[in-house]
């Protein structure tokens, strides 16, 4: 079992009072960061710990908080991005459920490194108990002195606030974010100008997930290049990997990034196998806008390499036989499972949750549910396949936000991988409402 | 999307959650108290009987000082806000992909089925609307559905079955959108 940096004491009894999570070191972290460092070491020590943005970019974080605008006489504002709504996602709502006290120790850290008085943890609405959990776990961080005005003596100051959404999940993306926390509708900016110059109020602003938050806590109790040792290349330290779908043992784990794929599906440790001893047909490995990969490419790359739990191997091969670590969320599809259902499934959330802004994303995202829903239902044209393709392409990278690609990937990589299986929902209408069509074959050009 | 209830009942804050609105909005800097809109319309809908009528959102637009076309944008755009009246129990089920392939669509229709409503409709007595709703972060703890504020999880039949009886016997505990 690797090393676990948040989730440590996620199972001590009342870890998510501030007693206990006191007496399990917590709050080290502002200690050192406010007492011994200036702002800039602890920007340092993030930079060198090679932390990328959890949320699903994996943007590297020290870079991030490098582009902050530092006007004189303008505050600036963290914002932690706590709206998980990437289907397949629920680890920021395990963590913050678990051990509230380590995102705020985490969120005065991280505010003291980049200057900011106030700070705000936008949560979607319907994490609503959680939003009280919260709220309690800062009232006790006031009322022992490491939020409020002059923390530890230090002179710094610093008011955290949580403000939740009421459904929407393009509120995830960090300028609709912005538009939401000022009381507007979630719709997304046209960049530049960034947050980093004009975000929140049009002040400078940071926005980064909840676990990246949380990860400057030991990022910076141990430092930059402790947590640079854990995992492998450009992928540092440890993730949390929401895992669900077809499995025995669904849930959230912390995984130090070196784990192969094979051994996160089928270790006891971890997702504990199939279930029902039935065979892998597919994955999702990074919530449901990445690329899905056919059982062939999960365990192994196209160059039958063992494929690891890494933002680099997972994205080995491209879209053409590669998929991206994401969020995190990983699903795990059973031979019985059909893509088609799948796919319109998804098409149906994305066409749902757009903004209606960009006219490719609007239209688009319902053309493809629309066409979607008549394959799976047994009145799809083998036309509709490349119909559908091309549809996803017209999208891809003509949108404001990334929803749009969001929307066509998923589509995209069904396409690719499973093309038979959507042929064979339009050659057997019957045939296709009554069972599923089973494991796709591995095209031998491919190995 | 479109507003109703016009003429319904006309609607203000009690003392205490206006008190707790007035709160929220001083928790930004001057002249963005805008910001504290998203939940005061949460607040709103729980004193509303689970839904923002016209005169509700009117309410809060004033309360606010801000314009009611301000708050109408806003609760149009968010899920988690219902502009039609519902029952006192609004069974929210996640019908996104993780929750699909573990059996989501047949809790669904089990529950349709026992309570004799379609998606989006409150049975007769007014105790239960069912509503059909994305990814609510519960995947690994599929199939799930969302009431007040509170999330139930790995649902069967069976727990359907005991959670209607429980509802009806008035043993659900909703939460509320006020500090607690």
């Amino acid at each position: 079992m690797g090393r676990k940096l948040l989730l440590e004491h996620a199972q001590v009894e009342g870890i998510h009072t501030y007693e206990v999570y006191r007496k399990h070191g917590g709050y080290r972290s502002v200690e050192k960061a406010l007492k011994t460092m200036t702002p800039d070491e602890v920007v340092e020590e993030v930079k060198k710990s090679g932390l990328r943005g959890r949320g699903g970019a994996g943007f590297p974080t020290g870079m991030k908080w490098s582009f902050l605008a530092k006007p004189e006489g303008v505050p600036r504002y963290l914002l932690c991005n706590a709206d998980e709504s990437e289907p397949g996602t629920f680890k920021d709502r395990y963590l913050m459920e678990k051990i509230p006290h380590l995102l705020i120790e985490g969120m005065i850290t991280s505010s003291y490194a980049l200057g900011a008085n106030t700070s705000y943890i936008y949560i979607r609405g319907e994490y609503a108990w959680i939003v009280f959990v919260l709220e309690r776990a800062i009232k006790e961080a006031y009322a022992n002195g490491w939020l409020g005005k002059n923390i530890l003596g230090t002179g710094y100051n610093l008011d955290l606030y949580v403000n939740c959404g009421a459904g929407a999940y393009i509120c995830g993306e960090e300028t609709a974010l912005i538009e939401s926390l000022e009381g507007k509708r979630g719709n997304p900016r046209i960049k530049p100008p960034f947050p980093a110059v004009k975000g929140l109020w049009q002040s400078p602003t940071v926005v980064n997930n909840v676990e990246t938050i949380a990860a400057v806590v030991p990022i910076v109790n141990d430092g930059g290049d402790e947590y640079a040792k854990i995992g492998i290349g450009k992928s540092t330290g440890t993730k949390l990997i929401s895992a669900s779908g077809n499995i025995n043992r669904p849930g959230v784990y912390e995984i130090e990034l070196n784990v192969p794929v094979e051994e996160f599906i089928y270790s006891d440790q971890y997702c504990g196998g199939i279930k029902n001893g039935k065979r892998l047909k597919a994955c999702v490995p990074g919530g449901s806008s990445v690329p899905i990969l056919p059982h062939y490419l999960v365990c192994k790359t196209a160059n039958g390499e063992d494929r690891l739990m890494t933002y680099e191997s997972l994205a080995d091969g491209g879209f053409a036989s590669g998929s991206m670590l994401g969020s995190g969320g990983f699903i795990v599809y059973d031979e019985d499972q059909c893509i088609v259902r799948n796919t319109w499934n998804f098409s149906r959330f994305y066409a749902h949750e757009s903004c209606g802004q960009c006219s490719p994303c609007r239209e688009g995202t319902g053309w493809m549910e629309k066409v979607l829903h008549r394959l799976e239902h047994g009145h799809g044209k083998m036309s509709d396949i490349d119909l559908l393709a091309d549809v996803a392409k017209k999208i891809e990278g003509n949108t404001i936000c990334p929803l749009g690609d969001a929307a066509a990937w998923p589509v995209s990589a069904a396409i690719r991988h499973f093309r038979e299986e959507f042929e064979w929902h339009v050659n057997e209408p019957v045939a296709s409402q009554q069972r599923n069509y089973g494991l796709v074959k591995e095209p031998t050009a491919a190995v | 999307m479109q507003l109703t209830g016009q003429n319904s009942a006309p609607f203000q804050y009690s003392s205490g959650a206006l008190e707790e609105v007035k709160a929220l909005m001083g928790r930004y800097p001057e002249g963005k108290s805008k910001s504290a809109l998203i939940r005061a319309l949460h607040i709103a809908q729980e004193e509303n009987q689970g839904w923002l009528s016209i005169p509700a959102m009117n309410h809060v637009a004033e309360v606010m000082g801000i314009t009611p076309i301000e708050v109408y944008e806003v609760a149009t755009f968010y899920s988690m806000y219902n502009l039609e009246p519902v029952g006192k129990f609004v069974l929210e089920f996640c019908q996104t992909g993780p929750c699909a392939i573990e059996g989501a669509e047949k809790i669904i229709e089990y529950t349709k089925q026992k309570l004799g409503i379609g998606k989006n409709q409150t049975t007769p007595d007014g105790l239960f609307t069912i509503k059909q709703v994305e990814c609510l972060g519960a995947c690994g703890y599929a199939p799930m559905m969302q009431v007040g504020e509170f999330y139930h999880e790995h649902l069967t039949t069976e727990k359907i079955d005991q959670f209607i009886e429980d509802c009806r016997a008035g043993k659900i505990d909703k939460g509320t959108w006020k500090m607690h």
